[in-house]
């Protein structure tokens, strides 16, 4: 998240790895280079079991968009969108209908060249590059597309990015500059690595803090991811750990949901703006 | 027998955490199921069971598991109960391996496929995005106003920008392939070159000059440039960056805009500014030997010029003698430089001594007094100069100026059209004064002013009958100064005015102090009275008011004016001295003698007493002085001056009487009153009355 956009050549450095390909590493997706794949390796020695997390995270995402599109939500901004491996917002939210319309932005120019490359023909979603901490350029960008119409609820959709965006960048600040942007009934997604879950997961964040690392981490404790909220109104169950929010209900006996265990490493909440 | 359905069901269980599959659990178990019942299908029939083992790993990778976890799970899965799902009595074994076989190599294919396509996706993504950016950066080197050039370390132009090119009219290719080194320039800084070659050796990262460029139409131009050495990661020189602006017309204006504060607008001649930078310059420079010379020149009568031809005449005129003066003297590399109205100043950097200066003002002198033919008019001026040579004026640019300029006045003094030379005496006195008149308010605040009384006798019977009362001056540090030393500095400054008000109150309030004592002695108080005291518009009133607060009466008070006071005596100061004398005060003309009287014009001023001058009567009347002739002719201008007084009704006073021959003479021509040493000189006022009383003077001859 450092920097603008990226403009220049300069900032395309595949020596050094990405957020958004090592993430794509780890969900087992081939859109990343070696840098990327030698310090996922790092974070994966630290926390071997992270894709799983990750994986939980893609499936949060999918839950929340069909939670959303079945209330009736069919515009979707995307922040720090990221390489789109499988079961993006778009395939999600136009599976059920057709008519949602989506905007994903990432300041990774790969990833938005990706990101148009995927998309190409879907004249429902498109892919800006922005800087996400800055609310008012995101949404007079995404206006510009002409896909999102601001007088209709937006689901403005935070998955796994926040905990790049550190305290001094008023993240709840940046939270508010995109709510106050949006119609009522605009939602307000958020998944975030957790604080105080799993010692592992301090290990990976710390790979993060490295010289040779795209961005460090900032992770949060269910109280301080409530606050990025600020006074929206939550949807019921709230913040709570990311397989939790309304998890599928199954029929099979030995999967539950309440297997969870209480240090588990992610957060989850959604919002809605009255 | 397993039932498809349930075998799908233990199957999704095996995987469904293995990878991110985009599916919810109802429609993975639709997906598996469907899966399950092509396996078991082939199985039970035996038909193409490798081929739809492939088919169902390839649709895996799809539905994207990905993670070869997923496989294992699904092989060992499939291995273990596919023979369950197989009627009883059907060996499928061997078919079940053939099938598991096809799985992994689908699966296998279709991750491999996959792995390369998204591997060239975001290699696509990649190459896109550096591209775009590329682009980005490729408009800006095209558009940028500034002028871009890359380069070879060996100097071979690479690539240039049309900014670049069109500074130096040229079209991008016309450049791109030259050596930079074909660039240089006639005016290029010094070390300009060397600069450049340090930097291809890498010794600088940067280099900033302003360096001047030919145009491919032969003009030249100047650019702010700043070349660049771009290294590789392993620091190691690569190519050049050439940054250029092009300065020229900001130069013009920087050029213009430093002529236009340095150059006087009139003549275009410079100013002060430029004069004191120069003179500041060559005072540093110059050293004792060939310090600077100054002429400083003010043209005469310049004020009448612009007053009867116009200021527009003036101004041609000094542009005119701005032009000569720099025809004639610029050439020699003399700074001249016009310092204000009709002021020029020509600096002479290093001068060989004052007679190099004084061929310099010379010559300027000269150039002045050329006829000027304008607007129809001949005018001819002249000029004075003050002459002044470092080492003598003093160290300092302002100190040397002071001088030039004090020099310049003394040139005017001395009758104009002249060169002064600067001499540190001459100097030093007009400093001396200046300091006297500056201290001179404060004096007369401190009270440091007093007056002294000279007796003025009647010569017939030696009585005395009235003082001249004469202003000291006491400074602190106890020298005492006479009236010729400061009244002077007086009436330049006008402290004349409040200063003879002082002086008349205190002769006014003496001569009724005397004349109420209680042996009475009325004496004819004589004050002098400067011109500018006359001019005061409340003088009359002034006097009144002191005669009023004395309680003096008029007759008793007598003021003096000297002749040239009183022959230069305009209309309203004359309607004064009436005044004056309707009051019944006397007015005696002072130092009768030393300039020139109009004789006639005597019986038209309201005069009492004529005051012989002191060299009227040193000049023949001592009979030890001068030849016979010429003491006689003294004798017979005096005895007409006494003879014509007494027509007119004018008392004669003779001053400066100092031997008894004068003595006798004086009172033989017929003069009525005599003052000077022979009787007493000046005296503080305690004395006087002692002195009425007990002259120390002869007696008269016949008393």
């Amino acid at each position: 998240m450092t920097g603008a956009p990226g403009w220049s050549s300069r900032d395309i450095d595949y020596t050094k790895p990405s957020v958004a390909r090592v993430y794509d590493y780890y969900l087992g997706g081939s859109h990343n280079f070696e840098s990327d794949r030698l310090f996922g390796e790092q974070a994966l020695k630290a926390m071997p079991h992270l894709p799983t997390i990750l994986r939980d995270n893609r499936a949060f995402l999918r839950r929340v968009v069909r939670h959303l599109t079945a209330a009736g939500v069919d515009q979707f901004l995307d922040l720090g969108s990221g390489i789109p491996t499988v079961g993006n917002v778009h395939e999600v939210a136009q599976e059920v209908n057709p008519q949602a319309r989506i905007v994903y932005v990432d300041h990774d120019p790969v990833a938005i060249a990706h990101s148009h490359s995927l998309l190409d023909g879907n004249g429902r979603a498109t892919a800006i590059s922005a800087d996400i901490r800055n609310p008012r350029q995101v949404v007079a960008d995404a206006v510009a597309t002409g896909l999102l119409d601001l007088d209709r609820p937006v689901a403005v959709l935070l998955i796994a990015v926040l905990h790049f965006v550190h305290d001094h960048d008023d993240p709840a600040g940046i939270i508010a500059g995109y709510v106050d942007r949006v119609a009522p009934g605009s939602h307000v997604a958020i998944s975030h690595a957790r604080a105080d879950g799993q010692a592992a997961l301090r290990d990976a964040a710390k790979v993060y803090d490295q010289d040779t690392s795209p961005n460090s981490m900032r992770l949060r404790t269910a109280a301080e991811v409530q606050e990025l909220f600020g006074d929206l109104t939550m949807v019921p169950p709230g913040v709570v750990l990311l397989p939790r929010w309304h998890p599928e209900q199954g029929d099979d006996p030995d999967e539950k949901a309440a297997d969870v265990p209480d240090d588990y490493p992610g957060l989850a909440g959604l919002a809605r703006r009255d | 027998m397993t039932r498809p359905e349930d075998l799908a069901a233990q199957w999704r269980r095996a995987v469904a955490h293995t990878s991110l599959v985009s599916m919810d659990r109802k429609s993975m178990l639709w997906f598996l199921t469907g899966l399950s019942r092509e396996l078991v299908d082939a199985a039970v029939t035996g038909d193409r069971a490798s081929a739809v083992g492939r088919s169902v790993g390839m649709r895996l990778v799809e539905a994207h598991f990905t993670e070869p976890d997923a496989l294992e799970k699904s092989l060992s899965l499939l291995g273990e109960r596919l023979q369950a799902a197989v009627p009883d009595g059907v060996d499928a074994t061997k078919r079940v391996a053939g099938m598991l076989a096809g799985i992994a190599a689908g699966y296998a294919r279709a991750l491999q496929s996959l792995t390369r396509r998204e591997q060239q996706q975001i290699a696509a993504a990649a190459f896109t995005a550096r591209s775009e950016a590329e682009a980005r950066f490729r408009s800006v080197f095209d558009v940028a106003v500034i002028g871009i050039a890359v380069s070879r370390l060996d100097g071979e132009i690479l690539q240039v920008n049309k900014a670049l090119a069109e500074m130096l009219g040229y079209v991008p290719p016309e450049i791109e392939g030259r050596q930079f080194w074909e660039f240089t320039h006639p005016s290029d800084p010094p070390h300009a070159w060397e600069q450049v070659k340090q930097l291809l050796e890498g010794e600088f990262d940067h280099v900033r000059m302003e360096k001047p460029y030919r145009r491919k139409d032969g003009t030249s131009i100047l650019t702010n440039l700043v070349l660049s050495l771009i290294r590789d990661e392993h620091a190691r020189p690569q190519y050049v960056v050439s940054l250029m602006e092009n300065i020229t017309d900001q130069r013009h204006m920087q050029d213009r805009l430093r002529h236009q504060a340095l150059h006087d607008p009139l003549t275009d001649l410079p100013n002060r500014t430029l004069f004191f930078e120069r003179l500041d310059a060559a005072l540093v420079g110059g050293g004792p030997e060939h310090g600077p010379g100054i002429c400083y020149l003010d043209l005469d009568g310049f004020k009448a010029i612009n007053d009867t031809l116009g200021h527009g005449t003036g101004d041609a005129l000094l542009r005119t003698l701005a032009q000569r003066l720099l025809a004639r003297l610029g050439s020699d590399g003399h700074l001249v430089a016009r310092m204000g109205g009709d002021e020029f100043v020509v600096l002479v950097e290093r001068s060989s001594g004052i007679e190099h200066l004084q061929d310099v003002a010379r010559a300027a002198l000269d150039v002045v007094r050329r006829p000027v033919l304008l607007d129809g008019h001949t005018i001819t001026v002249t000029a004075s100069i003050g002459v002044v040579q470092y080492s003598e004026g003093g160290t300092g640019a302002a100190e040397l100026m002071k001088a030039a300029d004090t020099t310049m006045y003394w040139a005017k003094a001395d009758g104009q059209d002249r060169i002064a030379l600067f001499d540190r005496g001459r100097h030093q006195r007009d400093v001396t004064r200046f300091a006297l008149s500056s201290r001179m308010p404060k004096a007369l605040a401190n009270g440091e002013f007093y007056v002294e009384y000279q007796p003025l006798v009647r010569m017939r019977d030696h009585k005395m009958v009235g003082v001249e009362a004469l202003t000291r001056w006491r400074l602190p540090d106890g020298r005492r100064l006479g009236p010729a030393d400061f009244i002077p500095l007086a009436e330049q400054t006008g402290l004349i005015v409040p200063l003879g008000r002082e002086i008349l109150t205190t002769a006014c309030r003496q001569a009724v102090e005397w004349a109420n004592a209680e042996s009475p002695l009325p004496l004819v108080m004589s004050v002098n009275l400067a011109q500018r005291q006359v001019r005061e518009p409340t003088f009359t009133e002034d006097l009144e008011t002191i005669l009023d607060e004395t309680g003096c009466p008029p007759h008793m008070l007598e003021l003096e004016l000297t002749e040239s006071d009183l022959m230069g005596t305009d209309r309203d100061s004359l309607d004064t001295l009436r005044t004056i004398a309707a009051m019944g005060v006397r007015i005696a003309i002072d130092d009768f003698g030393t300039g020139y009287s109009n004789l006639a014009y005597l019986r038209h001023l309201p005069v009492h007493t004529l005051k012989l001058a002191g060299p009227f009567i040193s000049g023949g009347l001592d009979g030890s002085a001068g030849n016979g002739a010429d003491a006689t002719v003294d004798v017979e201008v005096v005895a007409s001056v006494v003879q014509l007084a007494h027509v007119l009704g004018l008392s004669v006073t003779a001053e400066s009487i100092e031997t008894p021959t004068q003595q006798q003479r004086l009172l033989a021509l017929g003069c009525d009153t005599g003052q000077g040493w022979f009787f007493a000189p000046s005296l503080p006022p305690a004395r006087i009355p002692q002195l009425a009383a007990a002259p120390t003077w002869p007696a008269a001859a016949d008393a």
